[in-house]
């Protein structure tokens, strides 16, 4: 017997092999092929606009998210437009959000936010770029509403007794961005650095921003 | 003072977006969101009629009970108005 007989599932790195995608198409994959190809038939998209909006969609970072952060830890002013409107202030920040309904939520010393969508998977897609897998997973949607410290917890992040936690279901239309505590010893950081502090994790709730090296 | 609201105990069939484990519970209005097209009939491409949308904050014990990990933590959700209904009572904290 050689050797990788008994590890045949494994690549010669070590790491298992992926599933090559040799199953027919779903249902709904052949309804997406057939409306798509339909559309473009009957001159209502075409295939360069469908192609550019895809770009526009993956070109989506979670960078533009923390730019908004970093904007509001260093003006004061900036923050207080974006609790008020947080969809105005990204505009105002240059950052095309399309019809997105944005609300910012602050953490401080005593509050921590955490954002999920138990019904489905909805996120600040035009801000935050595409979500996490673990975000559209039961798994986090059906926990992080009932037991959010624990959840947390298995994310690295240990709450204080003292720190209330406000887990925000995005039922409807709104998204929701947390804006992070600023880390201590940022204070002569530029706005850019600050921005590189900010992970995807910390403006969904489940990470705190990275202190600076 | 803050407007205590009750999601309505209902499960009616179809695209809702009343979160079923809410059913039932009070909370207090967070804010409210202004009107937006029902997705109980958006949902089936249907003209939606412009409904409040309400931001609605529970309690962690209202939610799950006395078993909860921290019962003065909060959930917050997104309720459509025909959802809510005003409890006459003001018994709970």
């Amino acid at each position: 017997m050689m050797p990788h007989d008994h590890h045949d599932h494994l690549s010669p790195s070590g790491h298992p092999y992926r599933k090559d995608n040799d199953e027919p198409l779903t249902y709904w994959q052949c309804m997406e092929i057939a409306m798509r190809e339909l559309l473009i038939e009957k001159g209502v998209t075409t295939a360069t606009e469908i192609a550019s909006q895809i770009d526009t969609m993956d070109a989506r970072s979670p960078a533009n998210g923390a730019a908004v952060v970093a904007r509001a830890w260093v003006d004061p002013a900036f923050k207080a437009r974006l609790l008020e409107n947080a969809s105005r202030a990204s505009r105002e920040m240059g950052f095309d959000i399309g019809t997105l309904r944005l609300i910012a939520l602050e953490n401080t010393e005593d509050i921590h936010n955490v954002v999920v969508c138990t019904l489905c998977s909805c996120y600040p897609r035009n801000l935050l770029g595409l979500p996490p897998d673990w975000y559209k997973t039961r798994a986090y949607r059906s926990r992080v509403v009932k037991e959010p410290r624990k959840v947390l917890a298995e994310f690295g992040l240990e709450l204080p007794a003292e720190t209330t936690v406000r887990v925000h279901d995005s039922t409807a239309d709104m998204r929701y961005i947390v804006i992070p505590v600023r880390p201590d010893g940022t204070e002569n950081m530029t706005e850019e650095e600050l921005a590189e502090l900010v992970s995807r994790d910390s403006m969904i709730g489940t990470g705190i921003a990275k202190l600076p090296s | 003072m803050a407007e205590r609201v009750r999601v309505k105990h209902m499960m009616p069939p179809g695209h809702v977006r009343a979160p079923a484990y809410l059913r039932g519970k009070t909370g207090f209005v967070e804010r409210k969101l202004g009107a937006f097209g029902n997705p109980e009939q958006l949902a089936y491409g249907l003209p939606a009629e412009k409904i409040p949308l309400v931001r609605v904050r529970f309690s962690m014990a209202e939610v799950w009970g006395s078993d909860t990990e921290y019962p003065n933590d909060t959930l917050d959700a997104e309720i459509f108005a025909h959802w809510l209904e005003y409890p006459e009572t003001h018994d709970a904290p």
